[in-house]
């Protein structure tokens, strides 16, 4: 299948389409030039004046900036037999996503500017654009913070200790403070540790039913409050909530909004369609970490989304190897992969289910993301912004296999499901990458 | 069950029918641990045991070996788990050994389920963490009805750490299927009210004496030190509140039958004079475990008619 490409000189335009761009307000048939990497012009139907190389028929399908990913675990460095950053953004073209965030809880940590700078090399072929998370402690052991502005400088786009917390009150305070003068969010996985050893799920009926500990919403909740206390106090601190899963959570992150702080969060497809009482007895392709809720939580999750409490749908792909996960419930690992599924999760729950606009949906995953974390000339299509498509339809019945996904890892809880919404080319710099 | 489980196999009780459970005790009642059956003559029954057992075990082993079956134990002291082998990999090893049927207890929360997914073999659980003891749970429930006749219009109060307790769990489902009433009574931190949903017919009551009113059985559970993993318990605290005398069993029905799965801490959750009293039913326990372990091995190898 010949792909696009247009490096200097060459064009694409997408006619036919419906575009839905949230940024510019955009929600109407138009057709979009693109030149030399960047959005040249948008035209309504048959109006553009620019000529192109090629063309992609968009009839019948929505066209959307590219998608943006704010939570992904590409396990480079190290950690290359779950995933790599060539299999992960593959993975990641394949769900739309033209641009995600790496976590770095890798092995080594990401927590110097030489780690950023590799990431972000040509050689690891990546197949999208890779925006490093920088850990904000050594190590992410929690007890001192990294250099931010060298970091900042390599290329990292936020701060994080995701898969912990940071817990202690001084180093949270200081991290907001760096954050604030450096203009660089910091991303809180928000767990109480010490309320969570050896849980494995939820804390409700199903826990008990099941004998595994649980992990409480307090556990959640209390984080958040006290890292939005202090995002409040802290003049242009940036708090952003990695993997929303409570209602009670959602509770600060509002109180966080309507004082004015810069707080945002995020939410993963698997706490909006899933919920505790859901999983498979045992089956550790229902474990990750936020566990999956109870309903009344995951309720709170989609008013939240509709009402813009939440800024993102991030997907915390989390691959891991099959002898990672296929062992006793309580020790296998957490996580499970979420790019190739989550447009259609979201269009099948939020958009035909609870009907949210389609509109808010494509926010969800292009505005709003490239708020969060400041993604200039993404997460929109207006003129001069950067070539990053995503060409979906809708409609699209389609049925998720795992054994097929461009993941190296297949741990997940959705394999055989039958879905509504599907990603039929992906343009990264105006280049097609996926189709 | 999981899907692919192989048929026979034992994993617990909760998806287990009314109609399959009440099956499998009169075929207990059929069996005689001093009459040797050879209904399992040349069979291979693998005992797979990673957590410390002295009734299950033994118990298991002389059922498969009246019926004529060989038996393997391995322990996870002194076997390869010890080297870090998986609980699968142990699983289709055992199988490749020749194992006709995995008798598996594991700390760990479904582990048996785990193995009857993958190894192609009837898997029965012994005691799966927290989580089940349907062996257990069955010989209670042989035992209660040697001794009350039927299920019908019965109270059982269920007193000690509930949270912990596979043994309750299985107990609470079973019961509830045959419509009994259920009481569990102990400290908020061992019996939480959530227990209360575990499966209908259950309330929760911090009071002995509120448990114990028109109650016909009374479990009693062992406070488990080893899976208390940081909680702390006031121990003389609880003997105080809850701790089996025979002037707080008076409390219940006349003829009311003391119970537990052992083993026992005198002085703890009971007296030495309730263990041993006329009410004690608990080495009865004991030994309809063997007939009830037979029935379950015969089951696991599709021979129970």
């Amino acid at each position: 299948m010949a792909h696009g490409k247009t490096g200097s000189g060459s064009s694409l335009l997408i006619k036919g389409g419906h575009l839905i761009d949230p940024a510019a307000r955009v929600d109407a048939p138009m057709d979009v030039l693109l030149q030399d990497g960047r959005v040249t012009e948008i035209a309504a139907p048959r109006k553009i004046r620019g000529a192109a190389d090629e063309e992609f028929d968009a009839r019948g399908l929505i066209v959307a900036p590219g998608f943006i990913d704010l939570h992904v675990h590409l396990r480079e460095p190290g950690q290359g037999h779950k995933e790599t950053i060539a299999t992960g953004t593959a993975a990641a073209a394949a769900g739309g996503f033209t641009s995600v965030c790496t976590m770095p809880n890798t092995t080594p940590v990401v927590d110097s500017s030489e780690w950023v700078k590799w990431l972000r090399q040509p050689e690891r072929g990546a197949v999208v654009s890779v925006f490093p998370i920088a850990a904000a402690t050594r190590s992410s052991k929690g007890a001192t913070l990294t250099d931010f502005r060298s970091l900042q400088r390599a290329g990292a786009i936020a701060v994080t200790d995701d898969g912990k917390p940071i817990l202690e009150d001084t180093i949270m305070r200081e991290a907001l403070v760096l954050g604030a003068e450096l203009n660089l969010p910091v991303v809180q996985h928000a767990e109480d540790t010490r309320m969570t050893e050896h849980c494995s799920m939820h804390a409700g009926a199903r826990s008990f039913r099941l004998g595994l500990r649980g992990m409480t919403a307090a556990a959640e909740a209390s984080v958040v409050e006290r890292d939005v206390q202090l995002a409040i106090q802290i003049p242009n601190a940036r708090l952003h909530v990695a993997h929303v899963s409570t209602a009670d959570a959602l509770k600060g992150v509002r109180r966080g909004k309507r004082a004015k702080a810069r707080v945002t969060c995020e939410a993963a497809p698997h706490h909006f369609t899933l919920t505790d009482e859901d999983m498979q007895d045992f089956d550790s392709n229902y474990k990750m970490n936020p566990p999956l809720r109870s309903a009344s939580d995951l309720e709170a999750i989609l008013v939240a989304l509709a009402d813009g409490t939440v800024d993102a749908i991030a997907t915390d792909h989390a691959p891991h190897a099959l002898h990672e996960k296929r062992m006793e419930f309580e020790r296998a690992a957490f996580g499970i992969t979420g790019l190739e599924t989550a447009l259609a999760l979201a269009i099948t729950k939020l958009h035909r289910e609870k009907r949210i606009p389609m509109a808010r949906v494509v926010e969800l995953f292009t505005a709003g993301p490239a708020r969060c974390f400041d993604l200039r000339g993404r997460g929109s299509l207006a003129r001069g912004s950067v070539a990053d498509v995503t060409i979906f339809d809708p409609k699209k019945k389609w049925t998720f296999e795992a054994s097929k996904s461009l993941s190296k890892s297949k741990n997940t809880p959705f394999d055989g499901w039958q879905l509504q919404g599907r990603v039929l080319a992906t343009i990264v710099g105006g280049t097609i990458v996926y189709q | 069950m999981p899907m692919n489980a192989a048929r026979g196999s034992l994993l617990g009780i909760e998806h287990l029918e009314a109609a399959e459970i009440l099956k499998i005790l009169k075929f207990a009642r059929r069996m005689n641990p001093d009459r040797p059956r050879p209904l399992l003559k040349g069979k291979r029954v693998l005992l797979l045991f990673y957590e410390a057992s002295t009734r299950t075990r033994s118990s298991f082993e002389i059922a498969a070996k009246t019926l004529g079956a060989h038996t393997v134990l391995i322990q996870a002291a002194g076997s390869s788990i010890e080297k870090g082998e998986s609980l699968l990999d142990t699983g289709y090893t055992v199988r490749a050994v020749g194992a006709d049927v995995i008798v598996i207890r594991h700390p760990n929360a479904g582990a048996p389920q785990l193995m009857a997914q993958h190894v192609d073999v009837p898997v029965i659980n012994a005691g799966d963490g927290m989580h089940a003891h349907p062996s257990q749970a069955l010989l209670d429930a042989y035992t209660i009805l040697r001794n009350k006749k039927s299920f019908q219009g019965l109270q059982v109060a269920i007193v000690g750490d509930i949270l912990h307790s596979r043994v309750a769990r299985s107990a609470c489902h079973l019961l509830s299927k045959f419509g009994v009433k259920i009481i569990l009574c102990g400290p908020p931190k061992l019996v939480p009210e959530i227990a209360a949903t575990l499966a209908p017919g259950i309330r929760v009551t911090r009071h002995l004496e509120d448990a114990l009113r028109g109650t016909d059985v009374v479990m009693l559970l062992r406070v488990q030190k080893e899976r208390l993993s940081g909680l702390k318990i006031d121990l003389p605290e609880y003997i105080a509140r809850y701790q089996m005398t025979p002037a707080r069993l008076k409390m219940a029905k006349k003829d009311a039958v003391v119970m537990h799965p052992g083993p026992i801490i005198r002085g703890l959750e009971l007296t030495s004079e309730i263990a041993d009293g006329a009410q004690s039913r608990i080495l009865e326990e004991v030994r309809n475990g063997v007939p009830t372990r037979m029935a379950i091995l015969v089951r696991a190898m599709g021979r129970m008619r």
